[in-house]
């Protein structure tokens, strides 16, 4: 396998796009991809030898299937007729459209790829909102019984503070904090400072997670071009390996796993991540995680290795986690505070971490970041995506 | 979006009944019903039998819905969606008959069989079993 350097990144901003549509997310994403790509020759988008879309369901939001065409049709690339294919993995279908398109560069079998994650949530109105999202899991025995993708989590929530005593104020911290790194993110929907009490004074959505547990309805859209090495460093010298992208399953219904409380694709997920790239949770300098709800990112904590099952709760006490603790998880603001256009989110977060191994993240930098990981959930953890970057080595 | 009936009709065995699968070479009990054991794979081809599940169980977890319901659920929140044990198979369900402050992770809960909502005016009027705590009075007949 070659290796494989991330050489452009781009993002829309995150939020409630009233006046932008599905092709004009997708463009505005792909064209910032491109010209970040081009720092020492152009990279042209016939260039650009396939490409992946990650979408949940444009079909639920929009009413428009074949996004892969959309997406080849709008950004030129049927000059050369090239290959464009939609993947789909619910909230992780942008992490799994960038295994994909790893795997086809690392496989020497094209040389530059591009990677976009696109949702348009809100032409869709609220209440059937709800209905889409639930898609992602099991409709005829999760769904059927009116069971929310609030409520699955909640579910989690509760087992995960019966077994381990994880609090309230516990998972609260995890969207104060995330709110505050989402502060000096420009691209974030909410750049808003929230305290504990605002938590325990948003309304109840699914008991025990209020609305400030949950992550927003969101547009958006996300682009990554990928390369393999000896191609990239024609384009750029500002180069982001891909050290291992690791995808796994798990049951489609969260009532089916032994452990509510364990999503056993992310330990697998991230055991492979880890052997391949042969680093410990020890070497990895912060994570942009899945943090659906607060609940999911605790879990992730635990999951990822970086405590033992049921501390997770402690990490985000102790402040573990915040910017400047000993393992920063979601520098962006996560998916609470930076929006969470589902299918973008997996490659939204791999622009963040970019941007942060090449030290561009401002205001939000992590310091002396050098090894980066994404963490990409779909349903309750049916799918994962693990992915470790590092920058030039 | 508009569904034939037998989208729900091919459902009602598992759901009524709690109809199940029992792989016949690992012993492995699966709900909803399946036609492979995911264990035995090929070797469970047609040694998957049909059974029921226990009516009576307890909790593993729940959540109550407040806002953002379902469709078909809007008139019904607060309603307990809950993870329910049948000796040792665990299925999604609704609780019922119970207020949120009367039930814990652990308690031991009943099947009861209930409509669960309606298609729209013209539609399918789906059905299913649901559970209640045990404690409460076994004559309840109103649907919730």
């Amino acid at each position: 396998m070659r290796k494989v350097a991330i050489i452009g990144v781009g993002m829309t901003k995150f939020g409630e796009l009233w006046d932008k549509s599905l092709r004009q997310l997708l463009v505005e994403s792909g064209l910032e991809a491109l010209e970040d790509a081009s720092e020492k020759r152009t990279l042209r988008g016939k260039d650009i030898e396939a490409a992946y879309i990650g979408n949940m369901s444009a079909g639920l939001f929009n009413e428009q299937e074949h996004l892969a065409a959309m997406l080849a049709d709008y950004t030129g690339m049927t000059e050369g007729n090239r290959p464009a294919t939609k993947v789909e993995a619910a909230c992780a279908s942008g992490g799994v459209a960038l295994y994909n398109a790893y795997l086809a560069v690392a496989s020497g079998r094209y040389n530059i790829v591009a990677v976009c994650g696109l949702e348009k949530m809100t032409d869709l109105l609220s209440g059937s909102v709800t209905d889409a999202l639930v898609s992602a899991a099991d409709r005829e025995y999760e769904a059927f019984y009116g069971v929310t993708f609030p409520s699955l989590y909640a579910m989690m929530a509760r087992r995960h503070m019966h077994d381990y005593g994880t609090t309230l104020e516990q998972l609260a911290l995890v969207a104060v904090k995330n709110h505050r790194n989402g502060y000096y993110n420009p691209k974030a929907q909410f750049r808003r400072l929230i305290t504990v009490e605002d938590v325990y004074r948003s309304p109840v959505i699914a008991d025990p997670l209020r609305l400030l547990h949950c992550s927003p309805v969101s547009d958006g859209a996300a682009t990554i071009i990928l390369a393999d090495a000896k191609t990239a460093k024609k384009y750029t010298d500002r180069l982001v390996y891909i050290l291992a992208c690791a995808q796994a399953s798990d049951t489609l219904g969260l009532y089916n796993r032994k452990d509510l409380t364990t999503m056993e694709s992310v330990v697998s997920a991230s055991k492979v991540a880890y052997e391949t790239a042969r680093l410990k949770p020890k070497d990895i300098d912060f994570v942009e995680a899945h943090d659906c709800f607060t609940i999911a990112e605790i879990m992730a904590y635990e999951d990822l290795g970086f405590c033992e099952k049921g501390r997770g709760g402690k990490m985000i006490e102790e402040g573990l986690t915040e910017i400047d603790g000993e393992i920063p998880f979601n520098p962006s603001g996560g998916l609470k505070a930076k929006g969470h256009p589902v299918g973008a989110t997996g490659v939204a977060q791999a622009v963040e971490v970019v941007l942060q191994l090449r030290e561009e993240a401002e205001q939000r930098q992590v310091k002396g970041a050098k090894i980066g990981m994404s963490h990409n959930i779909g349903g309750t953890g049916s799918t994962a995506v693990v992915t470790i970057y590092g920058r030039d080595v | 979006m508009d569904f034939s009936p037998s989208r729900e009709w091919r459902e009602i065995n598992a759901r009524y009944r709690l109809e199940s699968s029992m792989c016949e070479r690992c012993g492995r009990i699966y709900y909803p019903p399946r036609d492979l054991c995911p264990v035995c794979r090929r070797k469970s081809i047609g040694a998957m039998k049909t059974i029921t599940l226990p009516r009576r169980g307890e909790i593993v977890t729940y959540s109550v819905i407040h806002a953002a319901p379902l469709k078909g659920f809007e008139g019904r929140t607060p309603y307990i969606v809950a993870i329910v044990d049948l000796g040792g198979v665990r299925i999604q369900t609704l609780l019922t008959d119970c207020e949120p402050d009367e039930i814990e992770i652990g308690d031991e809960v009943e099947a009861v069989f209930r409509r669960i909502r309606e298609d729209g005016e013209r539609g399918v009027i789906h059905y299913g079993t649901i559970f209640r705590p045990v404690r409460m009075p076994k004559t309840s007949v109103h649907a919730h």
